[in-house]
């Protein structure tokens, strides 16, 4: 089992979970980080104060996944979030040591396996 | 002869049309995605700046000179004999008709931007819309207000359902399709960002909307009274017509179609305002929900991304609107004329014929002046900057701001911006 954790533009989110859908990576969570890639800066002015913005929007993906999602769910997230451009974000992938599914006390791999796949 | 009582309400009607243009920044913000909200907010307030200049400098003019069936003269350009004497034919200060009509022409050029937002670039928009504000609605304005061929051939419009609503509405489709549709559209779901916004912009619109129709009347007398009466029955039967239209189509009742039927209802009632009985503008009130919903419901479905639906809320209820007089104005309430329904078949004729060249004009109008701009310097942001969204990328600000991550930045020597802890370590 393996945590994927992938950093991505906010804009290229949707592509995101459209690939991970097509991919058939269920179980995502999505949450709005802040964070800074090397990109550009942008300045932006407020009044008479010109400010240097060093963090960007970017959304986060957590997806726990069993061994052969790993690689689909990589691939998924590349293929959603690439423009070429700096910036377009990170994956992480992680080992994971225990997953519990709190509905139903199942652990590991019956956890990290999405309800309609099991039977 | 100047009436103080006259001169006393068109001063608050000309404040009240005004608060509209910022109203409706705040009805398209929210309609839009987040990162949009400051750039499509400034379209609006672009024009109370843009569009008085034009209104000022020419506009009032081509709209209220003499001149010809089509367009006024330059009689009155840089406000030439706009004084304190009144207007012929009015009761208050020629400088506050001046005004009041120059308010008219600010809100109509910000309602077009709702065809565009998201993806127009800032620059060209300004060019845009002084050349609207001399071009297409001064003209239109003449058509029914200044004494043109539309007033002297017998079309009611009231309020402005020329002008304003049939010529944003038209004028919005023929930007649109100018200007193309959004790179995402089609693909992605594009919601709006804020329907609180959408709902508090839309309230504030009818609340203007009671100076601007209840202001038309130029005056305190009877049409002023059932205008502004109107104002109130008509959005309010199309608001609860359209909670039945959503019901049916959906089973809930949605907010954003109520702020939306507010200015259906509100439109509708324009060009009708002082013409028609009370109980026939609750009548209007039901009827011109139902083509604005239909079209709603459908012109998603289709290329053409006039994305706040002008078309639907603004030109196709006004039509409506001016199409209802020719059907139930009635003498005993207005004191001009009969509809249809009361034996004067000929005022419909007048009125089909404002359906026919308003929109042709505002269509073929728009299209050419955006056509003339973006032959000379792109019109539309790139698809990058786009992603990024127009707040950031036209006017280097966000809508909604932390702070983290902001680095506060002094001008150093070279005039480059440079990190302020760097300088003083330097």
């Amino acid at each position: 089992m393996k945590l994927v954790i992938g950093i991505v533009r906010p804009e290229r989110a949707n592509d995101v979970l459209e690939a991970l859908y097509r991919a058939k990576v269920r179980g995502v969570s999505m949450s709005r980080v802040q964070g800074h890639g090397g990109e550009l800066d942008r300045v932006e002015t407020y009044r008479g104060t010109t400010v240097r913005m060093g963090l960007a929007e970017k959304v986060r993906f957590e997806i726990a996944v069993s061994e052969e999602f790993v690689q689909p769910a990589i691939d998924a997230v590349t293929e959603g979030a690439r423009t070429g451009e700096v910036g377009d974000g990170k994956i992480l992938v992680l080992p994971l040591d225990r997953v519990v599914r709190i509905r139903t006390g199942e652990t590991d791999h019956a956890a990290v396996t999405p309800v309609g796949a099991q039977a | 002869m100047i009436d103080n009582g006259d001169t006393a309400w068109m001063l608050a009607a000309t404040a009240l049309v005004i608060l509209m243009t910022p109203a409706l920044g705040l009805f398209y913000a929210g309609l839009v995605r987040s990162k949009n909200g400051l750039n499509t907010f400034m379209m609006c307030i672009a024009a109370l700046g843009v569009a008085t200049i034009a209104w000022a400098l020419i506009g009032y003019s081509l709209a209220f000179g003499d001149g010809g069936g089509f367009v006024g003269n330059l009689d009155h350009a840089f406000l030439r004999d706009v004084g304190f004497e009144p207007r012929e034919g009015t009761t208050i200060p020629h400088l506050l008709f001046m005004a009041f009509q120059g308010s008219f022409c600010i809100l109509t050029v910000a309602l077009v931007s709702g065809a565009v937002v998201e993806r127009i670039r800032f620059g060209p928009y300004l060019v845009f819309v002084a050349l609207w504000a001399v071009l297409v609605y001064p003209v239109m304005a003449h058509w029914v207000f200044g004494g043109g061929f539309l007033a002297e051939g017998g079309t009611l419009d009231f309020a402005g359902g020329v002008p304003v609503e049939m010529a944003s509405g038209f004028s919005a489709l023929a930007a649109a399709l100018v200007i193309g549709a959004r790179k995402d559209y089609g693909r992605q779901a594009l919601l709006p960002h804020n329907s609180v916004l959408v709902l508090l912009g839309a309230g504030l619109l009818w609340f203007g909307w009671f100076g601007f129709n209840g202001g038309s009347g130029i005056g305190t007398g009877e049409p002023g009274v059932l205008a502004f009466t109107n104002t109130l029955l008509t959005p309010a039967c199309t608001l609860v017509a359209w909670f039945v239209l959503d019901l049916i189509r959906g089973g809930k009742v949605t907010a954003v179609g109520a702020a939306t039927a507010v200015i259906v209802g509100c439109v509708g009632i324009t060009p009708a305002a002082g013409f028609i009985s009370p109980a026939w503008a609750m009548v209007l009130g039901v009827l011109a929900a139902i083509p604005s919903y239909l079209i709603i419901v459908w012109r998603p479905r289709t290329r053409v991304d006039e994305t706040l639906d002008v078309l639907a809320a603004h030109g196709i209820a006004g039509i409506t609107g001016i199409l209802f007089i020719g059907f139930f104005a009635q003498l005993d309430w207005n004191g001009v004329a009969d509809g249809l329904a009361y034996g004067n078949a000929a005022q419909l004729g007048d009125q089909a014929l404002a359906v026919l060249v308003a929109p042709a004009y505002a269509f073929v109008a728009t299209f050419v002046i955006l056509r003339a701009i973006g032959a000379l310097t792109p019109l539309r942001a790139s698809e990058r900057e786009e992603a990024i969204g127009m707040d950031i990328v036209q006017h280097g600000e966000e809508a909604y701001l932390t702070g983290e991550g902001a680095l506060l930045i002094g001008v150093g020597t070279d005039g480059e911006p440079e990190p302020a802890t760097a300088r003083r370590a330097a």
